[in-house]
């Protein structure tokens, strides 16, 4: 039996003998709604008017929903990539895409709009995140580590040490966490230069022996070791990158979006040109 | 309940943008109204451009002819070249009375999430075009959008080593538009890009 709305008092006759000739008005689920913030990952246009949104949310993941007007000039500014906004998301039903209202909280997307490689850094992040987390799974570190990305992508390069934590907390938050403490062959923490491509686990100088040419290097920085100059962060972006290819894209069958491929490929000239 | 033939022609008008249901009925029934004024004449005109209209070779724009009447202008400067996303871009482009270059219409922008690389827009065309012509400036006019910046920022690097200058319409304050009623991201792009008052 249908559970009665709060306005069918007396099976939806309201007022006595009056209304009794009225059929009880039919029942509808209250609508579910919450509030949150969330970064945009990507806009689709539906229709003339309006657009799926895509956000990474802080509690509700990778979150997609109708905005109404989305195409429209007052909102074409608020849903651009990188930016930050605060949302509430009514559906009648869980499993509804639902519509989201938003409101700027920080608009990111002009400040790198500027700037060739952080916008090749969002593009990057936000392709990675909308191919490789899944649809309203909470992932509240890959969230922190996504908006930190934003805030510092800009002119300049301090960005790019970031960027690449960034890739590796998205593996380590989908399951695939690399261990970069200990020698996963003499358990030393010292002297870690290598990672092994099967187990995504440290590897030492010294136990590397003759294996050395085929595990990936492991750049200083990321063991607390090193500066992030151009050809450690290249071989930080080779390294994730190994691991987002075999464990995240190539079993969905998806291609790293073009501009990683870009960002690595400036990284890696910039760095020759360093050595040069 | 009107014929199927009458139907049809509503179904039909209700797919373009702009005309839902309502509307294209309300249009449908204007046509039938007037035929000599408005239906006939449309057809005419509807049956010239299918006929007619193509995407000219060099640009990209739509018109009767192919190379179209923009590329055919002697008159024009061949020295400048201002590249648009879509050719409702290049007419909007056209209504600036200042400006007498060249254009090329890319067909879209680039974008990492919809897939869309630099082969599925008319970079290589455009490339191929700065290479053969003498090209002395190209001007970006694209979308101040995430994918129209990245497509733009890409066009730069691919021209870096063709010799031309490669510049972009500017971003900030619009005409007519007040302080407390932009939002920041305009704002912050309008302060960035400030000038020395005349």
């Amino acid at each position: 039996m249908a559970t009665r709305a709060p306005y069918q008092k007396n099976g939806g006759a309201r007022g006595g003998a009056a209304f009794s000739l009225f059929p009880p008005l039919p029942w509808h689920p209250p609508l579910i709604d919450w509030q949150d913030e969330g970064i945009v990952l990507s806009v689709r246009p539906l229709g003339e008017r309006d657009a799926v949104l895509s956000l990474l949310t802080f509690a509700h993941g990778r979150h997609a929903g109708l905005v109404r007007g989305g195409v429209g000039k007052r909102q074409g500014a608020l849903l651009q990539p990188g930016n930050r906004l605060q949302l509430s998301w009514q559906a009648r039903l869980e499993q509804h895409l639902g519509a989201f209202t938003v409101e700027p909280l920080r608009l990111h997307a002009a400040r790198i709009m500027g700037d060739s490689l952080a916008l090749l850094g969002l593009g990057s992040a936000v392709g990675l995140v909308e191919s490789g987390a899944g649809e309203r799974e909470p992932h509240g570190l890959l969230y922190a580590a996504l908006l930190k990305l934003v805030e510092e992508l800009g002119p300049g390069r301090a960005w790019l040490e970031t960027y690449v934590r960034f890739e590796l907390v998205l593996l380590s938050e989908l399951g695939f966490a690399l261990d970069l403490e200990t020698c996963a062959v003499t358990g030393v923490t010292e002297g870690l230069v290598y990672v092994s491509p099967r187990t995504g686990r440290a590897v030492s100088r010294d136990a590397a022996g003759d294996l050395a040419p085929r595990l990936l290097p492991l750049p200083g920085f990321l063991t607390g070791r090193g500066e992030a100059d151009d050809q450690a962060i290249a071989q930080g972006l080779r390294l994730a990158g190994h691991f987002l290819t075999r464990h995240i894209l190539d079993p969905m069958d998806k291609a790293m979006p073009a501009a990683r491929e870009r960002l690595l490929a400036r990284v890696a000239s910039d760095s020759d040109s360093e050595d040069d | 309940m009107a014929a199927a033939d009458i139907e049809r022609l509503i179904r039909l008008l209700g797919r373009l943008p702009g005309l839902g249901p309502r509307s294209a009925r309300k249009a449908g029934l204007a046509m039938l109204k007037r035929p000599e004024a408005i239906l006939r004449p449309l057809v005419e005109a509807m049956q010239l451009c299918a006929e007619r209209v193509t995407a000219c070779g060099i640009c990209g724009n739509l018109d009767t002819t192919d190379p179209c009447s923009v590329c055919r202008d002697a008159s024009r400067d061949d020295r400048v070249i201002c590249v648009v996303q879509e050719v409702e871009d290049l007419w909007a482009m056209e209504r600036l009375v200042g400006f007498k270059g060249r254009y090329h219409v890319l067909g879209g922008t680039l974008s990492a999430i919809e897939g869309r690389g630099p082969e599925t827009i008319r970079i290589g065309a455009l490339l191929a075009r700065i290479e053969a012509a003498s090209v002395e400036e190209v001007v970006l006019a694209l979308g101040a959008t995430v994918d129209g910046q990245t497509t733009a920022h890409y066009i730069h690097e691919r021209l870096r080593s063709a010799g031309c200058v490669v510049t972009r319409l500017g971003h900030g304050l619009p005409v007519g538009g007040e302080l407390n009623y932009l939002d920041e991201g305009t704002l912050e792009a309008a302060m960035r890009a400030r000038q020395k008052v005349a």
